[in-house]
């Protein structure tokens, strides 16, 4: 391939040398002869065309009656089967009806309608003298206002017009109430039984054989009064591994019971279900932006966007055998905000 | 200036005429007509993408305005007695009991969904690919400029309009894409748990987020689109449309086809295909089938989720930012301040923030930065070929590729899981390609559209190859090269190419820094260039260039051979 950027203008294949683009161009040949269409020739083919448009209309009338055909006598019978079928043909009949008119149309266009390009001057967006004329005409205006030359109304205005939108925007403080302490609580609290999500069954020991995992609610969120809102902070997910295999760092070797330990179910990336187990590795893993957090390192992020390990709840057994938590968790759930800390 | 003579003046002979001056006398219009009854258009398959966009639009507005008089935006508790089955008597908000009935117990409920819900895909789509169709043929210079930056509002409104509508139905999918926004929001320091509480009255999810999206969806956001599109389509009658170069086509002139009949009737038939084809898929492909998610709960979520393609790059930036680096570093800071310690959270709010942020701020800024670098203030109404403006075809495919990396990065999961790779890997790759994917992408492209460039010059000046190969009495073997005409070859060489320049002194013979900054930019952009062929160079190649059938007689004489 020859080299296009550093030859010399005595070679044909070379780039233009300053002051080309000027004298040294192409006239412009004009637009091409036009290229009759069979149509525009044959009066049989113009009749073919002008039946092929009428049959595509007629097209867009049977969708149409096939969309009246399915809305009254397709009747819904509950399944789902019936739901698709009564769809297929709905839609295909809004398509037929559709198409038919605009392929119809499209067709008619271009085989019937003139297709000689025409040529249109484009004129300059405006006259360079309106221009000066507007200039003229708000510095008029501007004049005759005086706001110029009368500094203690403009300021004055200024201040005004810049204070005036702040109530529109302090009406909507009402959207909501501030955050308070509300986002570092959770409805765990001490004692509290640890309960099936969404049964509200408390969960003994017991139950919890090494290798299967729960998801937990605290008992009494289904009475709760802002269920949802508190659901959305309290979830748990609740496992059991070998002791051994738990590295409990200083001050929470009594969290868990027994190898069973409990890890907020909220991502501290951005509030996702931490809801993938992983039974062989001990990993959790979040289905939404695959935050993954190592059990055995309470909960350490190993791989993903999240930045913080799950915050555990630390639990205990009471006298009937049933876990419990043995506090609120020690720090806020779910993704970080400012007021974290 | 009017009296009853005046009136009289024009006698209107037929029925339209006679309708014309029913209309005119009393409210005008015939100035209308004239201006835009015959007015041109050129016509172009690639100007098809905004009128898609419109269609879209239109469509939506039809099927939105259906789907208002069934849905209640109502976060109150209820239980599910619709005819949906698995659902009955499952406790959920009414706003998600009544998109099940829409779906289920209003006739064509689902239909009208499933096309509002495939339009909207498709309505941010086309508006994407009418931007790119503008970018890489140079559409939004002056005096479009403004233009291009309505055009980008639109598309931001557009992404808007898409994600407020995706969470109305309250189900669990999108009550967990709401959950992501609740995060994200959170991560906005100083400001964010506030804004996080006023937008949810409260804490998350609140039973007030679905009435509050609705209000924007359904009244805000398509008021200000609809505004938009007006001014949008003002400015194009205002600046008629651009044409591609070519035979004919000058940059003082529009060549087309007149508005009326021919343009009205393939643009008008146009907006019944493009609803036909929105019916055609709403009737045989299941868009967001929210009775199988369930009602929102905090609690479960489903693997493998994907939220609609347009937000996809943002979810996407959001895996590919890592939230730690090693053991010992994390992007979450805990600031100490006199009033105690305050968190900022930069491995959300950064790939929330930053990509974005860069994609609409070169959007935005493109016409101005290109124009500064050529230093051209010149009017435009002649489009480029890409390949004729390499390295601006270059800078698109980078942030086409920067763009593709994040929105795959939102199925890397599935990825994952399809072709049975690790996870992890998926995403260690795609964060390495998301850095150097769009520098390969632009040298990649800039080649590309160079070589293209020097294919042009080759066939403008030597013709077509025919594949046939003659012998010529001399022995000597040549392949024939079929000149093209005038027509064709004007197609090729009708483009401006231009040149990097030096620095230029100012008055004081000083050269400020940001005349060499651009000059810089200018090599950058044009060292490369390959310039049109020119009257001269094609004559010496016909005279002088061996190996080429060097004039008529000749090429007779070998294809009688």
């Amino acid at each position: 391939m020859a080299d296009n950027s550093h030859g010399s203008p005595d070679t044909s294949v070379t780039v233009a040398t300053p002051g080309q683009g000027g004298v040294d161009t192409f006239t412009n040949p004009g637009l091409p002869p036009h290229r009759p269409r069979l149509a525009d020739t044959d009066p049989r083919a113009e009749k073919r065309a002008e039946r092929q448009v009428a049959l595509l209309f007629f097209i867009s009338v049977l969708g149409t009656l096939l969309f009246f055909f399915a809305y009254f006598f397709i009747p819904l019978n509950d399944t789902i089967e019936r739901l698709r079928m009564q769809n297929l043909a709905l839609g295909l009949g809004t398509a037929f009806a559709m198409l038919g008119i605009g392929v119809g149309i499209v067709h008619w266009a271009k085989t019937l309608m003139p297709d000689h390009e025409l040529t249109e001057e484009r004129h300059a967006v405006t006259d360079e003298k309106d221009r000066a004329e507007a200039e003229q005409i708000v510095g008029t205006i501007l004049d005759e206002s005086g706001i110029k030359r009368r500094p203690l109304i403009r300021n004055t205005l200024i201040g005004a017009a810049l204070l005036a939108p702040l109530p529109a925007i302090a009406i909507f403080r009402d959207l909501g109430p501030l955050p308070g302490n509300s986002l570092k609580h959770t409805f765990w609290d001490a004692g509290m039984r640890l309960t099936r999500d969404p049964s509200g069954t408390p969960i003994k020991a017991s139950d919890v054989t090494v290798g299967s995992a729960f998801h937990v609610i605290p008992e009494g969120l289904n009475e709760a009064e802002n269920k949802l809102e508190e659901k959305a902070k309290a979830v748990v997910l609740l496992m059991r591994l070998d002791p051994e295999s738990l590295n409990p760092s200083e001050g929470r070797e009594d969290w868990g019971y027994d190898g069973i330990v409990a890890y907020s179910k909220i991502c501290t990336h951005v509030g996702c279900p931490v809801a993938l187990y992983e039974q062989q590795t001990h990993h959790l893993l979040c289905p939404c932006h695959q935050s993954t957090f190592d059990l055995e390192q309470e909960c350490k992020v190993i791989f993903g966007p999240a930045a913080r390990p799950l915050p555990q709840l630390p639990i205990d057994v009471d006298d009937e055998g049933y876990l419990i938590a043995t506090s609120d968790f020690q720090e806020p759930v779910g993704p970080s905000f400012w007021e974290r800390g | 200036m009017s009296s009853s003579s005046a009136i009289n003046a024009y006698q209107p002979k037929t029925r339209v005429g006679r309708v014309t001056n029913f209309v005119d006398s009393r409210v005008g219009g015939s100035g209308m007509v004239k201006e835009f009854g015959r007015k041109i258009f050129p016509d172009h398959w690639t100007f098809m993408f905004g009128e898609v966009a419109l269609y879209s639009f239109v469509i939506l507005l039809i099927s939105g305005t259906f789907l208002t008089f069934f849905f209640d935006p109502s976060m109150a508790e209820t239980h599910y007695e619709g005819s949906y089955l698995p659902l009955r008597g499952v406790e959920m908000s009414v706003a998600y009991a009544s998109s099940l009935d829409i779906s289920f117990d209003v006739r064509g409920g689902l239909f009208m969904r499933q096309v509002h819900h495939w339009s909207a895909l498709l309505f941010v789509a086309a508006n994407a690919v009418h931007m790119l169709r503008v970018f890489f043929t140079g559409a939004f210079r002056r005096p479009r400029e403004l233009n291009w930056v309505v055009g980008t509002s639109l598309l931001i409104m557009g992404l808007a309009a898409g994600f407020t509508g995706y969470s109305l139905p309250d189900d669990l999918l999108s009550g967990n894409g709401l959950r992501i926004i609740d995060g994200v929001v959170k991560s906005i320091p100083v400001v964010g748990t506030y804004i996080s509480f006023f937008l949810f009255g409260g804490e998350f999810p609140g039973t007030a987020i679905i009435g509050r999206l609705y209000v924007l969806h359904i009244l805000l956001i398509p008021a200000v689109i609809l505004l938009l599109i007006g001014i949008h389509l003002f400015m194009v009658v205002i600046h008629k449309h651009t044409q591609y170069p070519g035979p004919g086509r000058t940059n003082t002139n529009v060549v087309g086809y007149p508005v009326g009949p021919v343009y009205a009737a393939k643009a008008g038939g146009f907006f019944f295909i493009v609803f036909g084809i929105i019916a055609a898929i709403s009737a045989a492909f299941t868009i967001n089938p929210i009775w199988n998610y369930g009602p929102y709960d905090p609690s479960p979520v489903s693997a493998g989720t994907q939220p609609d393609w347009y937000i996809g790059w943002v979810d996407g930036a959001l895996r590919l930012m890592p939230g730690t680096l090693g053991p010992n570093f994390d992007f979450e800071f805990n600031i100490p301040f006199p009033w105690g310690v305050n968190t900022l959270s930069l491995n959300v709010l950064f790939p929330a923030l930053v990509p974005a942020g860069i994609v609409f701020t070169l959007m935005l800024a493109w016409p101005w930065i290109e124009s500064w670098v050529t230093k051209d203030k010149r009017e435009h109404h002649l489009l480029d070929r890409p390949r004729n403006a390499p390295t601006r075809t270059g800078v698109g495919v980078a942030g086409v590729v920067f763009y593709c990396t994040m929105w795959a990065a939102a199925s890397s999961d599935l990825i994952a899981t399809h072709f049975l790779v690790s996870l992890n890997d998926v995403t260690y790759w795609l964060r390495i390609l998301v850095v150097v994917g769009p520098i390969i992408g632009f040298m990649i492209a800039r080649r590309v559209a160079l070589a293209l460039q020097r294919k042009d010059r080759e066939i403008a000046l030597h013709g077509r190859e025919t594949g046939r190969i003659v012998r010529l009495p001399h022995g000597e073997f040549i392949e024939v090269h079929e000149p093209v005409d005038d027509y064709k070859r004007y197609q090729l060489v009708s483009f401006e190419s231009p040149e990097a320049y030096a620095p230029v002194a100012d008055a004081n013979g000083h050269v400020s820094r940001s005349e060499k900054l651009r000059s810089r930019a200018s090599r950058f952009f044009f060292e490369d260039r390959v310039a049109p062929v020119t009257p001269s160079e094609l004559h010496a190649s016909h005279a002088g260039h061996h190996g080429e059938i060097a004039d008529a007689q000749d090429r007779e004489s070998i294809a009688s051979h």
